[in-house]
C-alpha cells in the first residue's frame, strides 16, 4: 500500500510538471542533422551571448530523425527548427501537413564538402568518381564489357585504374545511418556509376535496380564502417597510411597537419574549389523553420536574423572559421530575403 | 572388493607416478589465473595512462596579458553609465584595440584578422563582466589576463608542432612569432582552468566547461534517487516480508531479475513512448532522464535490498513478534534498520551505474548542445557521459584533451561513489 501511494504521488507529480511545461517554453528547440550541428551550435551560442534570449537547445538526431520530430505537430512540445544535410522530401512535407505543420520556411545555409583523405605519410591519391565507384561498389561491370555485372573483383587501386598505386583498397567510412554516407553514395558513387552507359540507360527503365547498383557499397571488407565519429577515422588514417577515409571538409580543415584530401576528378578539396562548385562531392546544408511557432516562442526571428547575418554566414563570418563553405553572394541575399519575409517552402 | 586389498607399495608407486603431473597442472592453472589478473590490471593501467596522459593538460588554460584601455569613448561615449549601454558596448573592439597597440606593425586587413584570433572571443565577456561590476573602471587602464584562442592554447601546450610546414598547421608563422614575442615578455602563462569546471558547454574549446553537465547529472541523479530508493525498498520489503508465496509473486520475482538484464536503450525507448509522448513531459529534461534511469536502476536496488533483508536472521523477527510487536512494527523497528546498510550500498551502486549511463538518454533528447547551466529538473540539460560523447565528435583539436579530462572527472565521481559504498558496508554491516 505504501508503494502504491508513492507511485501515485510520482505519477501526479509527473503529470503536474507536464502540464506546467506544456503552457510555455522560453527557449528555441532545434533538432536535426549531425553535419549541421557544429554550425548551428556556434550560431546558437553567439545568439545566446549577444541577446537577452536564452541559448537555443540543439539536439543532434540526424536529418531524417529531426524531420520526423519536426513534423510531429505544432505546439511547444514540438521542435521549432530542424537542421538537415539534404533537402526535405515530398513525403516528409506530406507527413508534416498531415500533422498540421503547413508552413515551413526553408533556409539553405551553405555547402559542405565530403573528402576522401589519407595520411600525410602517403602520396595524395588522384581519383575519379569512376575509380571510386569501381573500388567501392558491391557489383561492378565486368572488364570484358557487354553490360554484365559481377561481384567486385578489385583488390588493389592499381587494378581499378593502372595510374593508381598498387596498394590494397581500404576505405574507412560512416555507417548507412549517416547523412555523410548518403551524400557520398549519391554524389561520388552514383557520379561514377553513371559513366557506364548501360547503367545510365537502366535509370529510365528500372530505377530500383539502378539505385541498387549505384548505391550499394561492397561488404567484403574493403569498405570499413568506422562509426559516426570522424575524429576516430582521422586517428585510424594516421596509424595506417594505406587507408583512405571519408568525412566532412571541416575535419580535413582542422587536421590538415595529419591528413590530406584526395583529388577527385582532378580537383583538390579546397575551400575555394568547394565554394565555386568545381569539387564534385559537395552538398548543400539546410534548416527548416516552423512558421506557426514564429512569434509564439521568443527569439525565433532574432535567431534567424543572427544565422543569416553576414558576420555568421558571410564570406568572412564565424561559420566559415568552423569549416562551412558559404553560398555565393547572390544566393545568400536571396535566402536572407526569403527568411526575412518568412516565405514558405514550395517544392517544385 | 578385491581392489581394496592392493599391495600398499604398488598404490604409492601409482600415486607417485602421477603426482608430478598433477602438481604441474596446478602450477599451470595458477599461472593462468595470475596471467589473467595481470592482463586485466594492465588494460586498466593502460586506460588510465592514456586518459590521464591526454586529459591532464585540459586542467590548465593558456592566458595572455593584455594592456586594456577602458576608454570612455568606446564603452560609454555619452557618459550615462546606463547598465543597458554598458552591457551592449563593443568590448570586442576594446580587445582588438589592445592587440593593435601591442603589435603596431600589423596594418593589413588580413593580418589584423589573424591578430584578433590570438585571444578567445570570451575575452570580451570578461571585460564586460568587469565593467558591469565596477563601472569606475571606465577611463582607466589595466593589465588583464584573458584566455587565449584554442589554437594558441594548443600551440603553447605543444600539441601543434612548430616544426611542420606552415601550410599544414592551423597556426601561421606570423602568429607563432607573435606568441613567441609575448612569451619572451612573460605575457603568456598557463593557469588552472576554472572555466573548465564551472562553465557550460561551448563550441569554443577554451570556453567549454563541464559545469552544465555536472549540474545536469546531479539533477538527474536526485530525481533517480528520490524515485528509485523508496519504490525499490518498498518493493523489496513487501516481497520479502509480506507477500504470500504463490505463482504471482514468483512471476514478479522472475520478471524483476529479468529486468536487470534488459539493455538500457530499451528503457530509453520506453521513456520516450510513455513519459514524453504519452504524458507530454519536456524533452531533454533531467526529470525525464531521472525517471528513465529509475526504471534502469530499480532492479539493482530491489535485488540488493532483498538480499539485505534476507541476511537479517529470523530470530530478530521472531523475538519482536514474541514480545507482541505487529508485523509492520517488526519490519520498521527491527528488520529495516538492520538491513539499511546493505540497501544503501545497493542504491549507491545503482546510482553509480545511472551516472555512467548515456544510451537511454539518447532517446529522450539529452544529447543536445546546451550552453546555459540548468537551474532545475525541468530545464534542458545534458549529463556527463553525453558531454563526453559530444566532445569526442567535435572537429576542433582543443576538444581532444577536454574529452579525456571530462572522462577523468566522471571516473572520479564513480570511484568516489564506489568508495562510499565500500565504507558504508565496512562500517555498518553486521554479521551474525
Amino acid at each position: 500500500m505504501n508503494n502504491n501511494r508513492i507511485i501515485l504521488a510520482a505519477a501526479l507529480a509527473a503529470a503536474a510538471a507536464g502540464t506546467a511545461n506544456a503552457a510555455s517554453r522560453d527557449y528555441i528547440s532545434v533538432v536535426g542533422s549531425s553535419t549541421v550541428y557544429p554550425f548551428a551550435t556556434v550560431v546558437a551560442e553567439n545568439f545566446g551571448k549577444t541577446t537577452a534570449f536564452k541559448t537555443p537547445k540543439i539536439e543532434s538526431t540526424g536529418s531524417g530523425g529531426g524531420l520526423k520530430l519536426f513534423c510531429a505537430g505544432v505546439g511547444v512540445e514540438h521542435p521549432d527548427i530542424t537542421n538537415a544535410s539534404r533537402r526535405i522530401k515530398s513525403s516528409e512535407v506530406e507527413n508534416c501537413a498531415k500533422n498540421g505543420v503547413n508552413e515551413i520556411v526553408e533556409v539553405k545555409i551553405g555547402y559542405d564538402g565530403i573528402v576522401l583523405a589519407n595520411s600525410k605519410a602517403a602520396e595524395p591519391m588522384k581519383l575519379s568518381r569512376r575509380d571510386v565507384f569501381l573500388a567501392l561498389a558491391k557489383q561492378v561491370p565486368n572488364t570484358q564489357g557487354g553490360g554484365e555485372l559481377v561481384d567486385n573483383p578489385y583488390k588493389t587501386w592499381k587494378e581499378v585504374n593502372p595510374a593508381l598505386p598498387a596498394i590494397e583498397i581500404e576505405v574507412l567510412g560512416p555507417p548507412p545511418t549517416s547523412g555523410t554516407r548518403d551524400a557520398f553514395v549519391e554524389l561520388a558513387m552514383e557520379g561514377g556509376c553513371k559513366t557506364f552507359d548501360f547503367i545510365k540507360a537502366m535509370k529510365k527503365q528500372d530505377k530500383k535496380s539502378y539505385k541498387r547498383v549505384c548505391h550499394t557499397v561492397r561488404e567484403d571488407g574493403a569498405f570499413i564502417e568506422a562509426g559516426e565519429n570522424d575524429n576516430l577515422i582521422v586517428q585510424k588514417l594516421e596509424a595506417n597510411p594505406k587507408a583512405l577515409g571519408i568525412f566532412g571538409f571541416s575535419f580535413l580543415d582542422q587536421n590538415a597537419d595529419k591528413v590530406q584530401g584526395s583529388l577527385v576528378d582532378g580537383v583538390e578539396p579546397t575551400f575555394e574549389a568547394i565554394a565555386d562548385g568545381s569539387y564534385p562531392v559537395s552538398r548543400p546544408l539546410y534548416f527548416y523553420v516552423k512558421k506557426a511557432h514564429v512569434g509564439k516562442i521568443p527569439g525565433i526571428s532574432e535567431y534567424l536574423a543572427e544565422f543569416t547575418s553576414d558576420k555568421a554566414w558571410g564570406d568572412e563570418g564565424y561559420l566559415v572559421d568552423k569549416g562551412m563553405i558559404p553560398m555565393p553572394n547572390q544566393e545568400r541575399n536571396q535566402f536572407a530575403a526569403d527568411v526575412k519575409n518568412l516565405n514558405p517552402l514550395r517544392l517544385n | 572388493m578385491s581392489k581394496m586389498h592392493l599391495d600398499p607399495q604398488r598404490t604409492i608407486e601409482r600415486v607417485n607416478a602421477t603426482l608430478g603431473r598433477r602438481y604441474r597442472k596446478e602450477q599451470r592453472f595458477r599461472r593462468f589465473g595470475l596471467g589473467a589478473v595481470a592482463l586485466g590490471l594492465l588494460f586498466v593501467a593502460l586506460m588510465f595512462l592514456n586518459i590521464i596522459g591526454t586529459g591532464y593538460s585540459a586542467f590548465q588554460q593558456t592566458r595572455v596579458l593584455l594592456d586594456i584601455n577602458y576608454s570612455e569613448e568606446m564603452i560609454d561615449p555619452e557618459g550615462t553609465r546606463d547598465p543597458a549601454i554598458l552591457s551592449s558596448a563593443n568590448y570586442a573592439g576594446v580587445i582588438k584595440q589592445a592587440l593593435r597597440d601591442r603589435f603596431p606593425g600589423v596594418t593589413s586587413r588580413g593580418d589584423k584578422r589573424e591578430l584578433y584570433t590570438l585571444v578567445s572571443s570570451g575575452a570580451a565577456l570578461i571585460l564586460r563582466q568587469q565593467v558591469m561590476e565596477n563601472p569606475g573602471l571606465i577611463g582607466t587602464r589595466a593589465s588583464v589576463w584573458v584566455p587565449a584562442d584554442d589554437d594558441i592554447d594548443m600551440l603553447v601546450k605543444g600539441h601543434i608542432d612548430r616544426a611542420v610546414p606552415e601550410s599544414e598547421r592551423r597556426v601561421k608563422d606570423q602568429m607563432v612569432a607573435w606568441v613567441e614575442s609575448l612569451e619572451v615578455e612573460g605575457r603568456v602563462a598557463k593557469v588552472f582552468n576554472t572555466t573548465f569546471l564551472t562553465s557550460g558547454d561551448s563550441r569554443e574549446p577554451e570556453l567549454a566547461g563541464i559545469g552544465g553537465a555536472v549540474m545536469g547529472s546531479l539533477y538527474t541523479l536526485i530525481v533517480t534517487l528520490l524515485l528509485s530508493f523508496p519504490i525499490g525498498v518498498a518493493t523489496a520489503v513487501y516481497l520479502e516480508e509480506f507477500a504470500p508465496r504463490n505463482r504471482w509473486t514468483d512471476l514478479v520475482e522472475v520478471n524483476i531479475n529479468n529486468l536487470a538484464a534488459v539493455p538500457s536503450i530499451v528503457f530509453g525507448l520506453l521513456g520516450l513512448a510513455v513519459f514524453i509522448n504519452f504524458f507530454g513531459l519536456p524533452r531533454s529534461a533531467p526529470l525525464v532522464g531521472g525517471m528513465v534511469l529509475t526504471l534502469m536502476t530499480l532492479p539493482t536496488i530491489i535485488i540488493a535490498s532483498r538480499a539485505a533483508l534476507k541476511a537479517v536472521p529470523p530470530s530478530i523477527r521472531e523475538a519482536a513478534l514474541g514480545v507482541g510487536a505487529s508485523r509492520m512494527q517488526t519490519v520498521f523497528h527491527h528488520v529495516l534498520p538492520l538491513a539499511m546498510p546493505g540497501m544503501l550500498t545497493g542504491t549507491i551502486i545503482g546510482m553509480a551505474q545511472a551516472l555512467g549511463e548515456s544510451a537511454p538518454l539518447l532517446m529522450i533528447g539529452m544529447v543536445a548542445f546546451i550552453v546555459d547551466i540548468p537551474g532545475g529538473a525541468l530545464d534542458p540539460s545534458t549529463v556527463l557521459p553525453v558531454q563526453i560523447f559530444l566532445w569526442a565528435d567535435s572537429p576542433e583539436r582543443g576538444f581532444v584533451e577536454k574529452t579525456s579530462a571530462a572522462i577523468m572527472v566522471l571516473l572520479g565521481f564513480l570511484i568516489l561513489m564506489n568508495v562510499l559504498a565500500v565504507i558504508l558496508r565496512k562500517r555498518f554491516e553486521r554479521r551474525w
